[in-house]
């Protein structure tokens, strides 16, 4: 199935996503990282509201390319970030929100598939691309913790059918990476008996 | 002669032409990828594909990531340098930073701070070697840190060249999907613990099209794992495997496999 999402996503649309759905998302996307992650579990460790609600937005693993223009930020390449380096956090993030949709790319673990539960998706959107990726983004809208530096910070992008993302890991279960790791495993074995 | 001024301008032209043309031997790999694909494999290439033109056509960086630049210079022996070429390749990094633009991406590796310059202590890494000839030859490899994070070295026994094989096509699996496969996969055997590395890298810089009986075969057994393009599945995990070798110890047997992305950036100038 192809679905056109625009952000806020509800998690009716959410919980009807199935692996392998291919999704364009329009709206407000915001872009997280390592350190990006961090601060936002310090902030609810401390019981600070955060500045952004993660229901309302789909959060982007991705470290762009930003040049002021005239005064204007721009997004000039910002493909996906290596969503695994994420693994750790991405649960605990998960206890704090109602809802959450992810883009990024590489996958993520069985914990991260499990804290999805009934909660969010993980999409996939292809590595590297960041010309790609930069052409869907329409207005950089501002940035929150710019003291991390530019590929940590949190940029709020709106943007206009980003995709295709593949829905990689979806709020029943199911991803494709562990299936693909399964098989892998299989693969491996069988190429190294002969060896 | 050549001149710093001259270095400063080629460092900048070589990251942006890296930046945003891939060769032409690393795109046609992918068009066949794209030929052998189907269903969401087949998608991942096709946004690959529309990546590199968009990249070209806009004159924007490919991807993001847009690494370490790792710099392969090598002085002719009749070269007459009256400057400090190594200072020249820093300050062509730090202009091409800002005029690209590249993302700052060099940090402390324990404050984690960002001079926004690309510029640190060993960084750019640049590695000279000194040939016959009156020229100076440059190559830049700017290298993501995704596909650099899953690299891996081993110090195997003399007794394990049969584990060889084992080790670098484990490498590829333990990788899965993050280092943006189809990958290219360096590997380097025999030299030292450093120098297997180097091996490893350097063969990252020849073309992906020209590849040995004992290359092809260890590619052939890659792409049968089936972790595909982007880790999503599929039956290109790489585009081409290439192996340097060295002599090493008789008591010791390094074996290093550098990973690179399908973005297998570098480009090259000769000055006079």
């Amino acid at each position: 199935m192809e679905y056109n999402l625009r952000t806020p996503v509800k998690k009716e649309e959410i919980l009807r996503l199935k692996v392998r759905d291919v999704v364009y998302i329009s709206g407000k996307v915001i872009t997280a990282r390592d350190e990006a992650h961090l601060r936002m579990l310090e902030y609810f460790d401390n019981n600070k509201p955060l500045p952004f609600r993660v229901e309302d937005v789909v959060v982007y693993h991705c470290g762009p390319i930003i040049i002021e223009d005239e005064g204007k930020f721009r997004a000039i390449s910002a493909g996906p970030t290596t969503s695994a380096r994420l693994n750790p956090l991405v649960p605990k993030i998960l206890k704090k929100v109602e809802s959450m949709v992810m883009i990024g790319k590489g996958g993520m673990s069985g914990e991260v598939a499990d804290a999805l539960k009934e909660k969010g998706v993980y999409l996939a959107y292809t590595g590297g691309a960041g010309a790609l990726a930069a052409r869907a983004i329409k207005e950089v809208k501002g940035v929150y913790w710019q003291d991390l530096g530019m590929p940590e910070a949190v940029w709020v992008f709106e943007v206009e059918r980003f995709g295709p993302c593949i829905v990689a890991i979806d709020a029943h279960g199911n991803s494709i990476y562990a299936e693909v790791e399964k098989r892998v495993e299989e693969n491996f074995r069988s190429i190294l008996s002969p060896l | 002669m050549v001149s710093r001024e001259e270095v400063i301008e080629v460092v900048v032209d070589l990251l942006r032409k890296a930046h945003t043309e891939l060769p032409e031997d690393v795109v046609n790999a992918l068009k066949n990828a794209y030929e052998r694909e189907e269903g969401i494999a087949r998608s991942i290439i096709k946004a690959i594909l529309d990546n590199i033109s968009a990249s070209k056509n806009l004159g924007v960086p490919m991807c993001q990531d847009t690494g370490i630049p790792v710099v392969f210079v090598e002085i002719g022996r009749e070269v007459d340098l009256n400057f400090d070429l190594k200072e020249a390749i820093r300050e062509g990094v730090k202009k091409a930073t800002k005029e690209v633009p590249l993302r700052p991406n060099a940090v402390h590796p324990l404050t984690r701070k960002n001079p926004g310059t690309n510029v640190g202590s060993h960084i750019p890494q640049i590695n000279i070697d000194l040939v016959e000839g009156d020229a100076i030859k440059l190559t830049i490899m700017p290298k993501g840190a995704g596909s650099e994070n899953v690299s891996s070295l081993k110090m195997l026994l003399p007794s394990q060249v049969d584990q060889i094989e084992r080790f670098i096509i484990e490498t590829v699996k333990n990788a899965k999907g993050k280092p943006c496969p189809p990958i290219i996969v360096g590997v380097g055997i025999g030299s030292t613990f450093d120098g297997c590395a180097k091996l490893a890298k350097k063969a990252l810089l020849r073309r992906i099209d020209e590849m040995s009986k004992f290359e092809l075969e260890l590619l052939e057994k890659i792409n049968r794992l089936g972790i595909g393009p982007s880790g999503l599945g599929g039956r290109t995990t790489a585009l081409a495997v290439l192996v340097e070798m060295g002599y090493c110890h008789t008591a010791s047997l390094p074996v290093a496999v550098n990973i690179q992305c399908w973005a297998n950036r570098r480009a090259s100038a000769v000055l006079r």
